[in-house]
């Protein structure tokens, strides 16, 4: 039975491998960035469970850990390591040609296999318990597909085990603290729905609309929709606060719009923003971090245009469909 | 109700703007936003380590890296160039809007997590594109290659994001479903789903343009520059 907590424990000990190879070194804060990150994958199912039956000190732990990492985050440079030589990986690519698709296709293709199993379960109402022990069934599917590549992968290059540990820690070191900018991010999505803030910037656009034209109503929850998107970094955080402040009480109670085409393209006004922010870091400051380029906005720079237009297009859809 | 916890928006704003690390400024910014909502230290630490940990499958990209790094040593990136380039016909505008349309099939299939950054970008994408590209124009010079990398990226996300609401969509269309459901308003989800069809055939053309258009610049900047250096052959020939 496979569980999402063996992947959590797999990330600590690469974390940990990490950690020590930087230490190996002398690149200190990196060696106790990737420790204390190891240590919170290691611990972090006890600290949630602990949580749950009443003790915080764990969760407060934990919080101490996150801001640890913060402050050890600016201290780490990004390391110049030599890849192997061209010519070398030229003559290799030479000898293996298609065979090094597989073990890249099997990720994909090992976790398609999941989320099908996945939806055929659930529409034939047979539970896949014995297979998918904990956590999502895609997810769970792509942490064994990376297994399963990855054996592939020793496999057809005919390589060492350790060189996986190597190879992988030279790509965790460039990415560096970028790697970990979705999650801290998330997190303060967490403490912003805590402490209100949605709340606050919701009443505040109400308060500034002629809510007495449908067109002002759509244009200030498009618009909000895709400032709170650009603030927090994510959709799914705008959507419920953006919708309750403007969405509801103007433009489906006030104006009687159709409340599924708002929802709807709400959402995806949102997703416009998504593409014009940094906050969004795992789609547009880590793939910069992962492709090598120079500008850490650069992808935003090549998708900003697609993105103005689709929320004109969207607004414009909005106005006419919700309004039929 | 407080205005004060938009404290915490506010740090972001001018951390980005000061290009402090973002790391550091987006955990301020929670403790900003908290101290002004008059939470104490301790409910603070313990907010932020909770939610910090139920968020943790946004690492699970890491797991990719190892297969990659095994791979990228062993040539993984130049045979996909290689094997790119001798393809007959296919362009780079061919290659990114036929990966434009499988990403945005997938993600309507609820396949999200097939295809990614980490997944197929870095090993395939983005090294297929810069072989398409110089296939058509010669070498690309640093800036251009670091253009047509971004582009793969941005292909990817937009892709992704218009695909993911339409039909089987679980995540967006079941939260959006939730909320009404929580206000009063009941909707199937396929209602929802099906307003974003027109919305996913907008963002399939308008990408797919400027896909075309992008290679038609590099193209029309390829011609210039290798005229310039034509003209100064001729001229070292006089």
């Amino acid at each position: 039975m496979l569980r999402i907590e063996y992947a959590w424990w797999l990330l600590a000990a690469f974390f940990f491998a990490t950690a020590w190879m930087n230490s190996r070194e002398r690149r200190w804060a990196a060696t106790a960035f990737w420790a204390v990150l190891a240590l919170l994958f290691a611990g972090g199912d006890f600290a949630l469970a602990a949580k749950q039956a009443g003790d915080a000190r764990p969760a407060q732990f934990a919080g101490l850990c996150v801001v640890a990492l913060a402050m050890l985050a600016p201290m780490m440079r990004r390391p110049a390591f030599a890849e192997r030589a061209l010519d070398e990986r030229i003559a290799s690519a030479q000898r293996l040609r298609h065979r090094l698709f597989l073990p890249a296709l099997l990720i994909p293709g090992v976790t398609v296999v999941f989320a099908l199993v996945d939806l055929a379960s659930k529409k034939y109402n047979r539970p896949i318990n014995w297979l998918i022990g904990s956590g999502s069934a895609t997810l769970v599917g792509l942490a064994f597909a990376c297994l399963v590549a990855l054996l592939a992968a020793l496999t057809v290059t005919r390589s060492r085990p350790a060189l996986a540990v190597s190879e992988g820690r030279r790509l965790l070191d460039t990415l560096g603290w970028a790697a970990l900018l979705p999650l801290v991010l998330a997190a303060l999505g967490g403490v912003f729905t805590a402490t209100g803030v949605g709340n606050a910037v919701a009443a505040i656009v109400a308060n500034i609309v002629p809510t007495q034209h449908a067109f002002a109503c759509v244009l200030a929850y498009g618009l909000g929709m895709v400032a709170f998107t650009v603030i927090m970094g994510n959709a799914f955080a705008a959507f419920p606060v953006i919708t309750a402040g403007i969405g509801l009480p103007l433009l489906i109670r006030l104006h009687g719009a159709d409340a599924a085409v708002v929802g709807s393209l709400g959402m995806l006004t949102g997703y416009c923003g998504t593409l014009l922010t940094p906050m969004a870091a795992n789609f547009n400051i880590v793939p910069a971090a992962l492709l090598e380029l120079d500008d850490s906005n650069g992808v935003i720079r090549a998708q900003w245009p697609t993105a103005i237009m689709l929320l004109a297009v969207n607004l414009a859809l909005m106005m006419w469909l919700a309004f039929r | 109700m407080s205005y004060w916890p938009l404290i915490g928006i506010a740090v972001v704003v001018l951390g980005f703007a000061f290009r402090l690390n973002p790391v550091l400024v987006v955990v301020s910014a929670g403790f900003a936003s908290g101290f002004a909502a008059g939470k104490s230290l301790l409910e603070l630490l313990a907010l932020l380590g909770a939610s910090f940990l139920t968020n943790r499958t946004l690492m699970l990209f890491v797991l990719t890296l190892p297969v990659i790094g095994v791979l990228e040593r062993a040539g993984l990136r130049e045979h996909a160039q290689s094997w790119i380039a001798d393809l007959r016909g296919l362009t780079l505008a061919k290659l990114l809007i036929g990966y434009l349309a499988l990403r945005q099939l997938l993600s309507m299939l609820g396949l999200t997590n097939v295809a990614g950054h980490a997944q197929t970008v870095r090993p395939l994408l983005a090294p297929m594109s810069e072989a398409a590209a110089e296939k058509a124009h010669g070498g690309l010079n640093h800036d251009e290659q670091q253009r047509v990398r971004a582009m793969a990226a941005a292909t990817d996300n937009v892709g992704l994001f218009f695909g993911e609401d339409v039909f089987l969509a679980l995540g967006a269309v079941l939260l959006i479903q939730g909320f009404y459901a929580t206000n009063g308003i009941k909707l199937e989800p396929l209602q929802i789903a099906l307003w974003a069809l027109p919305t996913a055939i907008a963002a399939f053309v308008i990408h797919s343009v400027r896909i075309v258009l992008f290679q038609r610049r590099l193209n029309r900047h390829r011609i210039g520059s290798s005229n310039s250096t034509a003209a100064k052959a001729s001229d070292a020939a006089d």
